[in-house]
């Protein structure tokens, strides 16, 4: 078996026992592995109206056949399971090195089910599998965790775990990696924690079996060629980091302000990969084998360095919250990490609370005890509230559940700026038409890295498109969906797309797995996964009527900026990409494409 | 007056905001060779915030804003 390791760790919570079975291979390639063979597996295993915190849900942590392997970027991993924020089916990514590292122990994937009766840990030395108990390691946060496990197994060591928000069950919380990586979305880090899994600790020596070795060597050199001569992956990435969005997306428009009141700031620079590389860069923090190397090291007000925010967080504590103090920003980020949080939801949960306060659905009284303040741009907040928020105390028990049922709870849902309860990332989708359609349609709810819009509509890669235009949209849209699909699927990071499209990622499954795709067929593949979500996450009873936007970005035009006026015609994009998915008008897979698809 | 906005690497070397006194024809062009900016190092040219042509005249009061290739996140 090459690519691929072939095994399954499947580790039953309930009884404290686990097994090691085969992998399919034809169901595998089928799927390609990783998001889309963890999420096969996930339907055929998991009733779809399962309750996120139940033992019946099951999650699975699932590599790629690239992951561990010498293809650039190969290092991440996923986490498939029912999420608690949305009650559909999620697929988080993550960097660092832990994926790499399981790869190289043996396993394609670990699923975990049923429910520990109390904290456990589970340890893997390549074929050594033990299930530990983990009282002392509950409550602690995420680098004490790490720390810890370190001192017990070794330096060497790759932990992934939770921190006190999973173990808490907020709907927001993350699973994080080699400590400062996080499967950041959905709320995955909740369900480990309802499974009373703190940690998995993994070391393995056993490597990858390449199916042509000598071409490997030769499609790899050539692909991170690629990377390196591309404008994004080889200078405007590893220069800046995704924070080199900042000003860009400010200078369109479309950079949401005040829970997306707004889509301009002049204080834009305040927060921007030029003021983080001046100001707080300590040096670059790269994934396993990655030549683009956009993660940061940064230096905290207090000296100490830490793992720096990316681009979305930035903008999540930033100028959603009306927020310019870099330094603040920082450190928000840093105890998201320790606090096991999702940065994105954390953040823009607490600007849907500024904005419920500010229009006086939140009074005084309800946060005084907590000793910070609920107004746009107060800078302290947003540290104080991160870490109310991770250890659920005070007001930051409700926001814990994310911004969609705290603005419920007050009878203003629409405050939400989320689609299927998850919240939206840093783009106004009024000045982009191809990226909101792809926020609407998102088998995740509210997500940017399904099909990244961003890059042809305002980057220009692979080729520049209008962005107000509704022209081809759908068909956009739909390739770069099942494209991530195939990406996520791989094992690879999607950044690698401004410089790769989908006959380089295919000729890297062939070379690697000895397989015969083609730029046609790996796409289908990605059709196939995609569309499979949408099966499970109707079965879950998230109809059609789902796919839609916050109320503001259909009715409120951009009030002022370079899109001023403009607002998202959602209604005239669905039709035609319901169609060229080829699902019937009112959102459902037609037989026809089911079987078309291979599907069932 | 034009106003001119530098971001990323084009900060290198200059500041972050240059401006031109107006005349009647000025464009992309003459800006660029101005602040010695090689046209195929732009990557994003916008006329206050829309994308623009280089060669296009420019209208007094406009923004420019020049980004070499960045990425995304
Ligand atoms: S591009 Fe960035 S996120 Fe992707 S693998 Fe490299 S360092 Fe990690």
């Amino acid at each position: 078996m090459f690519g691929y390791a072939g095994k399954i760790l499947r580790v039953d919570l309930t009884s404290g026992t686990y097994k090691v079975e085969a992998l399919n291979l034809d169901l595998a390639k089928k799927y390609i592995g990783g998001r889309g063979l963890a999420s096969k597996i996930f339907f055929d295993e998991v009733d779809p109206n399962v309750e996120p915190f139940s033992p019946e849900n099951k999650l699975i942590i699932a590599t790629g056949p690239l992951s561990g392997t010498p293809v650039p970027t190969g290092g991440r991993y996923v986490v498939v399971t029912k999420s608690p924020l949305t009650g559909a089916i999620a697929c988080s990514n993550s960097g660092g090195y832990f994926g790499a590292e399981l790869k190289a122990a043996g396993y394609d994937m670990i699923i975990l089910e049923g429910k520990s009766d109390k904290p456990v840990y589970i340890t893997i030395e390549d074929d050594k599998v033990e299930i530990k108990e983990a009282g002392h390691l509950w409550g602690k946060l995420v680098s004490e965790t790490t720390d810890e496990l370190k001192k017990e197994h070794g330096e060497k060591v790759r932990v992934l775990c939770i921190g006190p928000a999973g173990e808490k069950l907020s709907r927001i919380a993350a699973v994080i990696n080699d400590y400062d990586r996080a499967a950041g979305r959905s709320g995955v880090g909740a369900v480990m924690g309802s499974k009373n899994v703190k940690a998995i600790v993994v070391r393995g020596t056993k490597g990858v079996k390449l199916y042509d070795e000598e071409k490997v060597k030769d499609v790899v050199a050539a692909k991170i060629k690629m990377l390196r001569e591309n404008g994004v992956t080889g200078q405007g990435l590893p220069t800046y980091g995704t924070a080199v969005l900042v000003n860009i997306i400010n200078e369109h428009g479309i950079f949401p302000v005040a829970n997306f009141q707004r889509a301009y700031t002049e204080n834009a620079d305040e927060i921007s990969g030029e003021t983080m590389t001046r100001d707080i860069l300590v040096r670059k923090n790269p994934c396993y084998r990655c030549p683009i190397a956009c993660g940061r090291w940064v230096r905290l007000k207090d000296g100490r360095e830490v793992g720096g925010p990316e681009y979305e967080t930035l903008w999540a504590f930033g100028a959603d919250c009306d927020v310019y103090d870099i330094n603040a920003v920082a450190e928000a980020n840093f105890w998201c990490n320790e606090y096991g949080l999702d940065t994105i939801s954390t953040g823009t949960t607490i600007a849907a609370a500024m904005e419920l306060y500010e229009k006086g659905y939140v009074k005084d009284e309800e946060i005084k005890d907590d000793g910070y303040s609920l107004k746009f741009g107060d800078a302290e907040a947003i540290v104080g509230w991160t870490k109310k928020i991770g250890a659920r105390e005070g007001f930051g028990d409700k926001m814990a559940e994310g911004s969609y049922r705290l603005c419920e709870a007050y009878g203003v849902p629409e405050l939400s700026m989320s689609v299927k309860k998850q919240e939206l990332p840093a783009y106004d989708p009024r000045g982009v038409q191809g990226h909101g359609l792809e926020y609407a349609t998102s088998n995740r709810g509210g997500c940017h890295v399904r099909g990244y819009m961003i890059s042809p509509e305002i980057l220009g890669a692979p080729q520049k498109i209008d962005r107000f235009s509704l022209e081809g949209k759908a068909e956009w849209v739909k390739v770069f969906q099942d494209l991530t699909a195939v990406i996520d699927s791989l094992g690879l990071c999607l950044f690698t797309s401004f410089a790769l499209g989908a006959p380089d990622y295919a000729e890297l499954m062939n070379v690697v797995c000895g397989t015969d795709f083609t730029p046609e067929t790996i796409l289908e593949a990605g059709s196939r996964i995609w569309t499979l979500e949408r099966l499970f996450n109707l079965k879950a009873g998230i109809d059609p009527s789902e796919d839609k936007l916050p109320k503001r970005l259909l009715q409120d035009p951009i009030p002022e900026g370079p899109s001023k006026g403009h607002v998202h015609r959602l209604s005239e994009l669905l039709p035609k990409y319901y169609e060229v998915r080829g699902w019937d008008e009112k959102g459902y897979p037609t037989e026809e494409t089911l079987k078309k698809l291979e599907i069932q | 007056m034009i106003k001119v906005k530098l971001f990323a690497t084009f900060r290198e070397g200059r500041q972050k905001e240059v401006y031109f006194d107006y005349f009647e024809g000025i464009d992309g062009k003459y800006i660029l060779d101005k602040l010695d900016i090689k046209e195929e190092d732009v990557a994003i040219y916008l006329v206050n915030g829309m994308d623009g042509k280089l060669e296009n005249p420019l209208n007094d009061g406009d923004t420019i804003s020049l980004f070499p290739p960045v990425g995304g996140g």
